[in-house]
């Protein structure tokens, strides 16, 4: 009979020491001089170093067989959950019982040598996720089979291109069999064709009666595979059920915004007479939104407010302003630039305290993370500059209004422009 | 999503409980050392097959490098600076004690830059951490039994004739195993909060090196201060792998009492070195 559960996790806490995480690497200095500074004070009353709890009391129980989803934004700790439950870092609090045997997959090809053949390198992944010899052997024709790899077998895998590369180390991943298993982020690897085959295979693990916990970013596969989610915010479990009824209040989640705040922002530059308080993000309507549409209006806000003690010049105004917005990929790269000099006419006035509109009818990006730079000027005088301060997330939308979609693969890599084609 | 209840789950204990840990009294948790066994094997062997990957001379390296070293040293030691050699001839004598001595200083620097180089498994998997640095020590040792061959071929040119203390020799290798694996825990673990560590190797093995007996014989030094050489487990380990090669060749008494010395100095660290790496694996993967 198999047991009842597979995993019972009460009150797991995980704290990280935020200093730890600034500098991971304290040299010995460093820590004979904390030592030091520790003894010269009076009973420990040193300043405790700022922390952040990735995981503050989160409980669940799963029952054996279940397939559960585990959702969630950046930072909510997703991840450290993973990370705990496959004994890689330890809980700083909590209990978590399992039973049964547990194969964790955090990353495809953990453990690969370059230098060492795809036949060599299918055993020492095998036994670093966890495989026995035996095993491996036994299902060795299997995986080479899975990789579409024959020929290759004794080729160093420096040699390989990435595709076969990824394929090998989600071959071995795929055999992996134990009770409980756990996989972060390694659904869709390879090219199109193999990215099917994997979720093909994940399902097949899915439905094979195994425990199975998923994270992942990629909602439709999420859909498709779990019956349960769990969604996890700033550390904390806030849905547990049904894997439509999570997922629906984490994309409902996503849509409530909070205004970023810019007024404790330390990096910029200016004279900063004049100065951003808030950025936020509007849609059509005017309500606030965290992300934009591709194709869709979006409405950057921008509060702003005079510092304390200055006074605007004439008539409580400030003279001939000049606003900028420009936008950037992750890296920093410029895509484009909304600039007030650009689109008005006349010097603007600004009054001492407001807030500035960009509105831009459709949104010309694909789906990704953007970078905003923001940019003020009072009579060719920078008052206030911030690069790269704001994020913008962009999610898909009907940019070109044919209902196609921005292919994966070319996500991120430009501004979407609207084109015709004339054919013969 | 209960599926059996509440009380049949109390009939069958977990396989494991995570919990935190603190302080000194961890388990050692041998239990777990034995369910990857295998693993060890493997990252043992990945450590052998990688060394000379890509290199010309391959597994000659394993002979070229005491070789140089003993080279380079008898014309420094033995011929410019006339040191004695307890009546062998120096390069013999010398050659003798570098082989355990290359064999250790290898495994100190692998093992001490280990854990640290393989921070991609740390934080992508769980396996007793212990495993890494103790792989890099053994994998070391192919390497010396390729210059045990050398110094074969050195005492036949010599006409030094192997004699009984030979049998001596596997459980000499075992003690310089453990000696490293002390020490090689000590500084990887360290490593992995300290990157000053790095640096600290090198120089650790310098003034190590030049601090045992392997250049010059113990009887050089002044009387008052061979008790100072005796504490250093080294002396008395590599004192006995030479009179284990070369025992017939010289008036050579086995120091027992060195020996043992050795023997709990490597005890002692190699046991302070398990719990204090039990204590800090647990923050590895948050640190390294």
């Amino acid at each position: 009979m198999s047991p009842p559960f597979a995993l019972r996790a009460e009150a797991i806490a995980k704290r990280y020491r935020l200093g730890a995480r600034i500098d991971p690497n304290p040299t010995l200095r460093d820590s004979l001089v904390g030592m030091a500074r520790r003894l010269s004070r009076f009973r420990g009353e040193a300043a405790p170093a700022p922390e952040l709890w990735a995981l503050d009391g989160v409980s669940f129980e799963i029952g054996a067989g279940e397939v559960v989803g585990i959702v969630g934004r950046n930072g909510a700790g997703k991840s450290t959950l993973l990370k705990i439950l496959s004994r890689i870092t330890e809980p700083t609090r909590g209990r978590i019982e399992v039973y049964g045997r547990v194969g964790s997959l955090l990353e495809v090809g953990t453990g690969f040598h370059p230098e060492l053949s795809g036949r060599e390198n299918i055993f020492l992944n095998g036994s670093i996720l966890g495989m026995r010899r035996r095993e491996i052997a036994a299902r060795f024709e299997e995986i080479v089979d899975f990789a579409e790899l024959e020929g290759f077998l004794d080729t160093p895998v420096k040699r390989y291109s990435s595709g076969m590369y990824v394929r090998l180390a989600f071959a071995v991943a795929a055999h992996l069999e134990p009770e409980i298993l756990l996989i972060d982020e390694v659904l869709a690897v390879g090219d199109a064709a193999f990215q099917k085959k994997c979720l093909g295979k994940m399902s097949e693990i899915a439905q094979g009666g195994r425990t199975v916990l998923f994270v992942s970013h990629n909602t439709a596969a999420m859909q498709h595979l779990c019956r349960r989610g769990i969604l996890l915010e700033g550390g904390r479990v806030v849905a547990d059920g049904p894997m439509e009824g999570v997922l629906e209040t984490y994309l409902r989640g996503l849509r409530v915004a909070t205004p970023w705040d810019l007024t404790g922002w330390t990096d910029r530059q200016g004279a900063g007479r004049v100065r951003f308080t808030a950025v936020r993000f509007e849609d059509e309507a005017g309500t606030a939104v965290s992300q934009g549409v591709s194709g869709r209006p979006l409405t950057i806000a921008l509060d702003y407010a005079t510092a304390e003690g200055e006074a605007p010049l004439a008539e409580r105004r400030w003279p001939n302003c000049r606003v900028s917005v420009a936008i950037s990929d992750r890296l920093g790269q410029t895509l484009f630039n909304c600039s007030s000099e650009l689109v008005i006419q006349d010097p603007i006035d600004l009054p001492a305290t407001g807030t500035l509109r960009c509105h831009i009818p459709h949104l010309p990006l694909s789906q990704n993370q953007y970078l905003l730079t923001l940019f003020l000027e009072v009579n060719r005088q920078v008052e206030d500059w911030l690069l790269h301060a704001v994020e913008l997330e962009v999610v898909d939308g009907d940019f070109y209004g044919t209902g196609r979609l921005y292919p994966d693969g070319w996500r991120g890599k430009g501004v979407l422009v609207p084109h015709r084609w004339m054919t013969p | 999503m209960r599926i059996q209840t509440e009380e049949e789950s109390v009939s069958r204990p977990p396989d494991l409980v995570i919990e935190p840990t603190s302080g000194w009294r961890q388990p050692l948790a041998l239990g777990d050392l034995w369910h990857y066994r295998e693993l060890f094997y493997f990252l043992t062997w990945r450590d052998v097959k990688v060394r000379y990957k890509q290199t010309v001379l391959g597994a000659v390296w394993a002979l070229l490098q005491p070789l140089g070293t003993m080279v380079l040293f008898a014309w420094i030691f033995g011929r410019v600076a006339r040191l004695p050699s307890d009546g062998l001839p120096y390069p013999v004598f010398a050659f003798a004690g570098l082989i355990p001595w290359i064999f250790f200083s290898n495994a100190l620097g692998s093992a001490g830059n280990s854990l640290v180089g393989s921070s991609h498994l740390i934080t992508k998997v769980y396996f007793p951490r212990i495993l890494i640095p103790a792989s890099a020590v053994l994998a070391g040792l192919v390497d010396l039994g390729i210059s045990l061959g050398g110094i074969g071929g050195l005492m036949a040119w010599y006409g030094i004739r192997p004699t009984w203390w030979l049998l001596m020799l596997p459980l000499l290798v075992g003690m310089t195993v453990l000696l490293a694996l002390g020490v090689g825990l000590w500084l990887s673990a360290l490593h992995v909060r300290f990157r000053d560590i790095r640096y600290l190797i090198p120089f650790l093995l310098q003034i190590w090196l030049f601090a045992t007996p392997i250049l010059y014989p113990r009887s050089v030094l002044p009387e008052r201060y061979q008790w100072l050489s005796q504490l250093n487990p080294l002396s008395g380990l590599i004192e006995a792998y030479r009179v284990a090669l070369l025992g017939g060749g010289a008036p050579l008494p086995f120091d027992w009492p060195g020996l043992g010395l050795s023997a709990v100095g490597t005890m002692l660290l190699l046991i302070t070195a398990i719990y204090g790496f039990r204590r800090m694996e647990r923050t590895f993967a948050d640190l390294v």
